[in-house]
């Protein structure tokens, strides 16, 4: 069904989006205890890095029907 | 950090702050009146430039008309402009003047012409009244007038003043020499005005052919007569002066002769030493002679004065028949003159033989008269000296005295020296005398020479004036030749003409009568044709009916047969398509129909003879077959779900697909409200190709029981709502085909059946 696409995208976006964002909240955390003297922008800056690839990701998978394939070009 | 990126921003926002602040208020003491003059300024300097720009064009367009056509054929409303500034332009004013010149143009030539026709008149009026002959001044007159005709068509025509034809003054020349012609010349001379005008042959008429000919028959006749006479004198006088020539040549000769035979015997008679007897013979031969001579000579005289009468009578004749003019008649002058001249000049010649021979004679018989003389003279003196003695005192010699001998001695020596005296004398006159005689001579001779050089130089100019005569009349002959040739080829060429042309009517006549017949042959072999093929139509007919209605029946039976076979297979039919539809209705709420296949193949089963409904039933969509379709009220619950999705995505298409375009069209979805149902337009105009607006004309027509509408419109979707309710689509396009083929068959085999029942 074409109408649940949508659906199974927007799941899926935000499943990516929640777990690049905790993994880049723990990155952040980690590496800011570790090499930073636990500043704050550590943690955001790996947050923020998860957060807009899980966005890039959810962006690209909306739009992959309109991308074209480098083989389809090709052709 | 933030905290100090926020003093950051705040600080630098305040530093910027000032100074435009600051900048703005300095500025605006020289912009607020800067600003508000400057804007004047540039409306006045655009006004300005507009209106030089204007006032410039109309100026130039003024000077320079081919400028002013040009601006007002690329220019809109520029030729208003201009005309209302300058006035009509200079093309219009053109055109008019245009108008009003050729009439005034064709004027001129025709009043020119009219003059010059005027005089022309004038002048031919003139000339014939000079003229005594009334026939040709009317042609001319009609001619003037007929060429002022034409010079008044050329001029109306043309714009070219043209000058009447110079045929007048042809026709004055002409009608000159006509005047000098004789009579029977006239009719030439007055046919020849009629050929050289060429403008007049309405005016004048040609004389009919038969005139001419008869006219020229006459002349010919009277030629004829003239040359006969003239030929018949000529001979006369040729005749007998020829004769008179002879006889005249003849006589002198004769005299010639005569002549130098009595010199010949005068000079025996001198010379010779003959005896007394013989010399009395002689002198009688001698007195013959000179009695045969003078009457030689008188008769030579006479004929001579006859071949001279002779002769003037045939100069005469020869200069009459010359004034004659006829052509026929010049060889036969020119063979008389000839003759004439011959005679003339055998006649000359003889007559100087006969003169010169007399002077001959004259001085023989002088000589002889002269020792006549002096014999007698002594005989004379010998007698008065010796009385007695007689005559032939030579046989004397012994009967003379010595006294006669002595004085005859003295007699002798007295005569001695008498004649010594005299022969002194005569010495001493001989050279007076020949010098006398010379002169005499001298002059005789050069009257002689003169007289000579005279006839000589009448002979040479005569002979230069025949051999002329001759020339020109050979001349004349060899042109006569030559016309005669042209005539004959003329008249050879105009037979060939003449023959061609009576072949061609041959030929057309010869088709046109082949034509006539082959029409008529045809149209009685049509007719014929018609009558037996209406005969045999006739028969063929009736044979045909009876044929026809034998198989009429024959036809009937079987097709009853036919028939009920038909309605079998309708009904068959029928109920096949029947079970079909029923299987359509199968359908659940979101679950398909049955397969459609079984159906299908009994419908097929039933109908394997008849391509059309094979061919339906074979178009059932594979999909249907194998699966089912789903119901209408299915797809309608469908279609209310996903139109809420195609909403949230109604701005997403491929150029605009980023999150946060996502993002919008959720929030547009969200914000716009619009009918839940709207009855969609007879024609969709741009406007109504709005998602939303497709949406609820979609849901219209379903709630109203139109899927197919409601597809079409929900096919005009772009982008991702388009993606989303593809599938949908398809779903209605299958069920929406499988239906249709279904109505098709069912109305098939309705009509079928229907066609096939019998009424009871």
């Amino acid at each position: 069904m074409s109408e649940k696409e949508l659906g199974k995208k927007l799941d899926r976006c935000l499943a990516d989006g929640a777990i690049k964002l905790g993994t880049g909240l723990g990155l952040g955390i980690v590496i800011s205890v570790l090499f930073f003297k636990r500043h704050t922008w550590p943690i955001l800056f790996g947050t923020g890095t998860g957060l807009g690839m899980a966005y890039s990701n959810c962006q690209n998978d909306l739009r992959s029907f309109y991308m074209l394939h480098r083989s389809e070009k090709e052709q | 950090m933030l905290r100090a990126c926020l003093r950051g921003a705040n600080a630098t926002a305040r530093s910027c702050g000032r100074t435009p602040l600051t900048n703005l208020q300095h500025c605006r003491h020289y912009t607020s009146g800067g600003t508000g003059g400057g804007a004047a300024k540039v409306v006045a300097a655009g006004l300005v430039t507009v209106g030089g720009g204007v006032g410039g064009t109309i100026l130039y367009a003024k000077w320079d008309h081919k400028f002013r056509a040009a601006v007002e054929n690329n220019v809109p409303y520029s030729d208003w402009l201009l005309g209302l500034a300058l006035g009509p332009s200079f093309q219009a004013t053109n055109k008019q003047m245009e108008m009003v010149q050729p009439p005034s143009m064709m004027e001129k030539p025709l009043k020119g012409s009219k003059a010059k026709s005027e005089k022309s008149v004038k002048e031919a009026a003139e000339s014939p009244a000079k003229e005594t002959t009334p026939v040709p001044s009317q042609p001319a007159q009609s001619i003037e007038e007929a060429s002022a005709e034409a010079t008044h068509i050329i001029s109306a025509i043309s714009e070219v003043s043209s000058v009447p034809a110079p045929c007048d003054t042809e026709a004055t020349v002409v009608k000159e020499e006509c005047k000098e012609c004789h009579d029977h010349e006239d009719t030439p001379a007055v046919v020849q005005p009629d050929t050289e005008s060429p403008a007049a042959t309405e005016a004048l008429k040609e004389r009919p052919v038969e005139e001419v000919t008869a006219r020229l028959a006459q002349q010919d006749l009277e030629e004829q007569d003239i040359l006969a006479s003239v030929s018949a004198s000529l001979e006369d006088s040729l005749a007998s002066s020829a004769k008179a020539t002879l006889q005249a040549i003849g006589a002198q000769e004769a005299a010639l002769q005569a002549i130098t035979l009595h010199t010949l015997k005068l000079k025996e008679a001198m010379e010779a030493e003959v005896p007394p007897q013989e010399k009395s013979a002689q002198w009688k031969d001698l007195e013959a002679a000179l009695a045969e001579r003078t009457s030689a000579v008188h008769d030579a005289g006479t004929a001579l004065s006859n071949a001279n009468e002779a002769l003037d009578s045939l100069k005469s004749v020869i200069d009459k028949s010359k004034g004659l003019k006829v052509i026929a008649v010049r060889p036969l002058v020119l063979a008389a003159e000839e003759n004439l001249h011959n005679m003339v000049v055998d006649l000359d010649k003889v007559v100087t033989k006969v003169q010169s021979s007399e002077s001959e004679a004259k001085i023989v018989s002088q000589y002889s008269e002269l020792v006549n003389e002096a014999k007698q003279q002594f005989q004379r003196e010998v007698s008065s000296l010796t009385p007695e003695i007689q005559a032939n005192w030579k046989g004397l010699t012994g009967k003379l005295s010595a006294d006669d001998l002595n004085s005859l001695i003295a007699h002798a020596h007295r005569r001695i020296d008498q004649l010594n005296r005299e022969l002194a004398e005569q010495r001493v006159r001989e050279q007076i005398h020949i010098d006398a005689s010379l002169e005499q001579q001298k002059l005789e001779d050069q009257k002689a020479l003169e007289k000579a050089v005279g006839t000589a130089l009448q002979h040479v100019k005569e002979e230069a004036r025949l051999e002329q005569e001759r020339k020109l009349s050979e001349l004349r002959e060899v042109m006569e030749a030559e016309m005669r040739t042209q005539l004959r080829r003329q008249a050879a060429a105009h037979t060939d003409h003449v023959q061609d042309v009576l072949k061609v009517q041959e030929q057309e006549l010869k088709a046109d009568a082949e034509q006539v017949l082959s029409s008529k042959m045809l149209d009685q072999e049509t007719c014929y044709r018609q009558m037996s093929q209406e005969q045999l139509d006739g028969f063929t007919l009736d044979m045909n009916t009876a044929y026809a209605r034998l198989k009429g029946m024959e036809e009937a039976i079987d097709s009853h047969v036919v028939a009920e076979e038909e309605a079998r297979k309708a009904h068959h039919l029928w109920l096949s398509v029947e079970a079909l539809n029923f299987t359509l209705k199968t359908a659940d709420a979101d679950v398909p129909t049955k397969p459609l296949e079984d159906a299908a193949q009994a419908v097929r089963d039933s109908c394997h003879d008849n391509d059309f409904a094979l061919a339906l039933a074979s178009a059932l969509p594979e999909e249907s077959l194998q699966r089912g379709v789903y119901s209408e009220d299915s797809l309608r619950a469908r279609f209310n779900s996903l139109r809420a999705l195609a909403r949230r995505v109604a701005l997403i298409d491929e150029t605009h697909n980023s999150l946060y375009q996502y993002f919008l069209s959720y929030l547009q979805a969200a914000m716009l409200f619009e009918d839940k149902q709207e009855a969609p337009p007879a024609q969709l105009s741009s406007d109504d190709l709005d998602p939303f607006k497709l949406l609820s004309y979609a849901s219209f027509c379903l709630e109203h029981g139109d899927l197919e509408l409601a597809a079409k419109l929900v096919n005009q979707l772009r982008g991702e709502a388009r993606r989303v309710v593809e599938d949908w689509l398809t779903e209605a396009r299958l069920t929406l085909e499988t239906r249709q083929v279904v109505s098709l068959l069912s109305a098939y085999a309705n009509a079928v059946g229907l066609g096939t029942t019998q009424a009871p």
